[in-house]
């Protein structure tokens, strides 16, 4: 019974999230007349969330760090633009070939970002602001300001996508591993721990013998590495590559972590948390049109959303603080 | 011996400040003056009608519509804070006064009702602040940034509203003898902000909460009120901006702007206000607005493409910062790095 | 083998600007403790982080059981047994107590993986052996000062350090708390441990250690068995002179109620304060710290309003909802940490001086920038601050002078009643007797002085009336100082009487 209720609070904030998700699943099925709960539209859901979702789980550890990303979406069209572009010009490539340079370009992106941020001391948000550009404006010029459409990739490449394993769309499952690899990586390896260290106390981390630039380096890498990864998953789903690709797409990231706990002042967050905010974020952006909310609310909906829960999470914190205060019973 | 007390009583404090010329050529601003020089001889040599009064007034209407801006930033960013939301808020308050002239008020009350609406997105985020002084500004902006866009798209999708009466255009088209009125108004501004800044207590205070907040508080100054205030005027200021670009442009949409606060927050970072605030000065940030738009300016000359430009003006903003924390970190006694990071300090998270 | 474990012979550590350590030498036997003093500025932070690689010496040798190593960073010498406990908690507020005490050496399996079970059991016996019983799951944010030094401790011995270096581990802790280390201290020694003890309370020092090394000003002083050395010629080798006369309290008269706090509470930080303060009085307001005194004078000055209770000034009922308040009214306020509640080190002396009184030099909108000078010049001459022009930087001071130019800073204000929170903490012999001088100036001259302090000697030698505060309530008021003794008022710090534990649970 006691375990069972330290298990409880100590993962009151994922127990609360999927109660959330429940609820809300309920209030789309019920608003939408049937049309959510149906085998189709979470095989949907899920598709559609597993870029996101695999993103998220870099974005973590960069804010972990006590940093932030806004280049993402730029890496993912970089990586994407480069990848077809090479297969475009050389049809005989194997889809893997082609993954492992777009997820080549986004570590080589985030190495950049990490080096600015860790090495050459810049605030995070300027230096992936001004990086954000940089990457774009490179992802123009490759395009020459052209489409890479469906006709110049390959059946196999765009196969990524879309096959299935055991049933189960190949991009759900490449979230899965991404999960499970994060999973362990940030919970049973040193190095992932380093990162929460780092994010705890940059200070105690270098007396401890932390390497922190290379840590914080490593952060901003895996993020690149991970937006090369989405950025190619992502034109072989939507078929087509250009210049705007994914534009934007970093506010949907970071809304799925602070969502899903993450402190955006760093040292916390978990990756079943953020898990479960991308899910929550999916799952938003599955049933607004399903409830007849016009694409155009999206944006302004998304905003509200990172603004409330990044309120509620400080209302929680002081809430706990001020219940700590009384318990000294003064 | 003893008693010490009285051993250095009678010392004498020096209250006369020094002038010493080596501390004056170091300063970053001859950097930004160097710069803007060379930008201006190559766009010469470029375009031989290029150093001809009107030409140059003309590149100047350009890109004043971002300096409005860039003073009340520099502001923000001396605080210590960042406001990512100014591009997105001048959207929001430019279809808004689209909309109100459209459904018939007056364009006068119109532009009026978009100052406010600039305003108030200015003082949501500055009460957010002020009410949750553990958030960072950076990500409130952040997602306020999306929330004025995604209301300017509610409200307008992806329609424009044009069609303003001609005495609007005078704003960014107007000039006054061979000056133009955003010219002028930009130079008001910026006179206004240097005085504010470097002459009262306003200003003094904005730069005590830059370096420490806790000592701001604890020798007195009200800082939410001060902060409220500076993200308030930013509000205002992203408003007024809106209102040229308006005028200038003929109409409005909602993805107006997209992509400023890259040029803006650039601007103010190259000014040499450190980013991580307390430092800076209006000089430096009035000339970088020099030097990132002629920079612009003369690109466009020789028909470099926008997104060239976009890359060239992300790099400077993440060069303009990395220089100090060069020798730093490279340890490198290098004269130019030497010579640069004069007037910057480190900036030390 | 050596005698010594560890041995430092000429060090050099040069910052920009200082020369931190010149020519320093340390000898640290087996199983012995060793204390480490000398005042603020003295170098011993820097000379434990040569010790432990965090900085690299310019010039000298360090000697581990005679054999020549040099550290060229943290982890170097973690593998040669060395570890510290700083002074400056380096824990990791948000992960648990295991992981705190294992960074940096987790137990793995064949794997590589980290094997979390084992570590907890070990972190459980670790905390056991030290005759604690913190959870090791518990996060490490949630745990009082006092057990996060134990925790600090756990994760020094869990790496079977044979140097274990403790930097100020008493400052934060209470006496009973301070007990509970000095046994652990003692049991590590008897393990076989070397430790070097870092303190400024001369309590520690006797209590502890064996022998003694001084340190002045970067240089090495002497190195003394405990017991062959008295007291007075310690400090006198710490400070380089001999002070004879430090509390130059004068009598004053005290009349007329000018201050009067009634049933002050705030949840968690403190209940039920009253006291009243007289013109001409300095009241002192001593305790463990923790004991809710800063929080107090917070409270009065209006950085954290209180949730209940009155203040009246000159018998007046007064509304205090912010620090400009309380400085409209008459009431400064000298913070207890001056670099960073105090000062801008980035500023020259001037612009600290006026910050809190802008409005003073206000003229037609802006700042009149030569009267500014004017007056900083004569405040900073009235407090003999050592400086060679106001625009100087107030980094360059020393703690002593620094805390001059904050008292300079409040004394520009109109002000009637003036909050000291331990306005000698880390400030060197001679100014404290210069600080001890201005606050006795200032009570002839009619202010009514708040002072917080942990330092009995202080406490005794300036106060006219001693309020005790513990575990945030009052427990004892002294108006006869004359009689006092330094045990009567520790009593009331402490509680031990019984009608003072009986509400603590």
């Amino acid at each position: 019974m006691n375990r069972l209720k330290r298990f409880f609070f100590a993962n009151i904030r994922e127990i609360s999230s999927i109660l959330v998700i429940i609820l809300l699943s309920i209030f789309v099925e019920y608003r939408s007349g049937g049309n959510f709960l149906t085998v189709e539209n979470i095989s949907d859901l899920l598709t559609e969330t597993a870029i996101l979702s695999i993103l998220a789980v870099g974005m973590m550890m960069v804010i972990i760090t006590g940093g932030i990303d806004l280049s993402i979406g730029s890496v993912m069209a970089l990586a994407g633009m480069i990848g077809t572009t090479v297969l475009k010009n050389n049809r005989h490539l194997s889809p893997l070939t082609i993954i492992v340079l777009a997820i080549g370009i986004g570590i080589l992106s985030g190495f950049i970002n990490g080096t600015l941020v860790a090495k050459l001391r810049i605030l995070p948000i300027i230096a992936t602001l001004g990086m954000m550009n940089v990457f774009r404006g490179i992802t123009y010029i490759i395009s020459n300001g052209k489409w890479v459409m469906q006709a110049d990739m390959t059946p196999e490449f765009m196969q990524v996508a879309s096959g299935k394993i055991f049933g189960i769309n190949n991009l759900v499952v490449m979230a899965i591993v991404v999960y499970a690899v994060g999973y362990i990586f940030l919970n049973f390896i040193r190095t992932g721990r380093k990162i929460y260290a780092v994010g705890n106390s940059e200070e105690s981390a270098r007396v401890s013998g932390i390497n922190t630039v290379r840590t914080i380096r490593l952060a901003y890498t895996i993020m690149g590495a991970v937006a090369g990864f989405a950025g190619i998953l992502y034109v072989a789903k939507f078929a087509v590559s250009q210049g705007e690709t994914a534009v934007g797409y970093e506010m949907n990231v970071i809304a799925a972590c602070v969502l899903g706990g993450v402190n955006i002042s760093g040292g916390t967050g978990r990756v079943q948390g953020v898990l479960l905010g991308a899910l929550l974020l999916g799952l938003l952006n599955n049933a607004m049109p399903l409830i007849k909310i016009s694409s155009f609310w999206q944006e302004a909906i998304r905003g509200l959303i990172i603004l409330l829960s990044i309120i509620v999470n400080s209302l929680i914190q002081r809430n706990v603080e001020a219940k700590a205060l009384r318990r000294r019973n003064i | 011996m003893g008693d010490a007390t009285n051993s250095s009583a009678t010392r004498i404090i020096s209250a006369d400040r020094e002038f010493s010329i080596r501390r004056f050529f170091l300063q970053w601003e001859w950097m930004l003056v160097a710069m803007l020089l060379i930008i201006n001889a190559v766009n010469v040599s470029l375009s031989p009608n290029y150093a001809n009064f009107n030409n140059i007034m003309n590149a100047m209407r350009d890109f004043l519509d971002k300096a409005i801006v860039v003073f009340p930033m520099a502001f923000v960013i001396l605080l210590g804070e960042i406001d990512i939301s100014v591009a997105s808020t001048m959207a929001l308050s430019s279809v808004i006064m689209g909309i109100s002239y459209r459904e018939g008020i007056p364009m006068p009350t119109a532009i009026v009702i978009g100052l406010l609406t600039g305003t108030a997105c200015g003082f949501i985020n500055g009460i957010v602040l002020v009410k949750f002084p553990e958030l960072s500004s950076m990500i409130v902006t952040l997602s306020t940034q999306i929330i004025f866009r995604g209301i300017a798209s509610i409200l307008l999708e992806t329609k424009s509203v044009g069609g303003f009466p001609t005495w609007f255009g005078k704003f960014g088209w107007g000039k006054v003898g061979s000056v133009p009125i955003i010219l002028l108004f930009t130079i008001v501004e910026a006179m206004f902000f240097a005085y504010l800044l470097h002459k009262t207590k306003f200003g003094r205070r904005t730069y005590a909460m830059g370096n420490s907040t806790t000592v701001s508080r604890f020798s007195g100054i009200k800082t939410g009120s001060i902060k409220l205030t500076i993200f308030t005027f930013t509000g205002l200021f992203s408003a007024i901006a809106a209102v040229f670009l308006a005028s200038k442009m003929g109409s409005v949409r909602p993805d107006v702007a997209r992509g400023y606060e890259l040029d803006i927050i650039a601007m103010v970072v190259l000014g040499g206000v450190e980013s991580s605030g307390g430092k800076g000065n209006i000089l430096g940030t009035a000339l970088a607005i020099l030097v990132i738009g002629f920079l612009r300016y003369g690109l466009g000359m020789v028909n470099v493409t926008s997104q060239v430009i976009m890359i060239i003006v992300g790099a400077l903003l993440v060069i303009a910062v990395a220089i100090p924390n060069f020798k730093e970190s490279i340890g490198g006694a290098n004269w130019y790095i030497k010579l640069t990071s004069i007037g910057k300090q480190f900036n030390k998270r | 083998m050596s005698e010594y474990i560890l041995e430092l012979k000429g060090i050099t550590k040069v910052f920009p600007g200082v020369k931190a350590l010149d020519k320093a030498n340390f000898q640290l036997k087996r199983g012995e403790i060793h204390a480490l003093m000398g005042e603020n500025g003295a170098g011993k932070s820097t000379f434990i982080k040569v010790i432990t690689g965090v900085h690299q010496p310019e010039e000298g040798e360090i000697f581990i059981n005679g054999k020549r190593v040099s550290f060229k960073d943290p982890k170097a010498a973690f593998e040669k047994s060395i570890t510290a406990i700083y002074q400056h908690g380096t824990a990791y507020p948000y992960l648990t107590v295991t992981e705190n005490i294992f960074i940096g050496h987790e137990k793995l399996y064949k794997s590589g993986l980290i094997n979390w079970r084992q570590m907890k059991n070990n972190a459980k016996r670790l905390l056991t052996r030290l005759g604690s019983n913190i959870d090791p799951s518990a996060i490490m944010g949630s745990l009082t000062v006092a057990e996060q030094q134990i925790v600090e401790i756990a994760k020094a011995i869990s790496t079977n350090a044979q140097i274990i270096i403790m930097d100020e581990p008493t400052a934060a802790l209470s006496k009973r708390e301070c007990e509970e280390l000095y046994h652990i201290t003692e049991r590590l020694r008897d393990e076989g441990c070397s430790i070097i003890f870092i303190s400024h309370r001369f309590e520690d020092m006797y209590r502890l250690a064996s022998r003694v090394t001084v340190l002045r000003d970067g240089k090495y002083i002497g190195t003394w068995n405990v017991d062959e050395i008295s007291n007075e010629i310690l400090i006198s080798k710490m400070v380089g002179r001999k002070i004879s006369q430090i509390y130059p309290k004068e009598k004053t008269t005290i009349d007329g109620e000018i201050l009067r706090i009634d049933g002050f509470s705030k949840t968690g930080y403190f209940k039920d304060v009253s006291f009243s303060l007289r013109r001409g009085e300095i009241l002192a307001i001593t305790g463990l710290v923790g004991a809710g005194r800063t929080e107090v004078c917070q409270a009065i000055f209006g950085i954290s309003p209180p949730d209940k209770g009155n203040i009246y000034l000159e018998g007046k009922k007064i509304k205090i909802k912010e620090p400009l308040d309380a400085m409209r009214r008459g009431i400064g306020y000298l913070p207890e940490d001056r670099q960073k509640q105090g000062l801008i080190l980035n500023w020259s002396l001037v612009q600290n001086v006026t910050l809190s009184t802008l409005e003073k030099f206000k003229e037609n909108g802006r700042i009149n920038q030569s009267k500014e000078r004017r007056v900083a010049k004569e405040l900073l001459e009235k407090v003999s601050t050592k400086a060679n022009s106001v625009y100087d930087k107030a980094s360059g001071l020393s703690g002593g002078n620094q805390q001059k130019v904050i008292v300079a800073k409040i004394l520009n204000s109109d002000l009637k009643v003036i909050i000291l929170d331990e306005p000698t903490k880390g400030v060197d012999v001679g100014a404290k007797s210069q600080i001890y001088k201005i606050m006795s100036d200032l009570a002839s001259q009619g202010f009514g002085i708040i002072m917080v302090s942990s330092e009995m000697p202080e406490v005794l030698g300036m106060a006219d009336t001693i309020v005790v505060m513990q575990e945030g309530r009052v427990s004892k008021i002294f108006t006869d100082v004359e009689n006092v003794t330094q045990e009567q008022i520790l009593e009331a710090a402490m509680g031990s009487s019984p009608d003072n534990t009986s509400w603590r649970g």
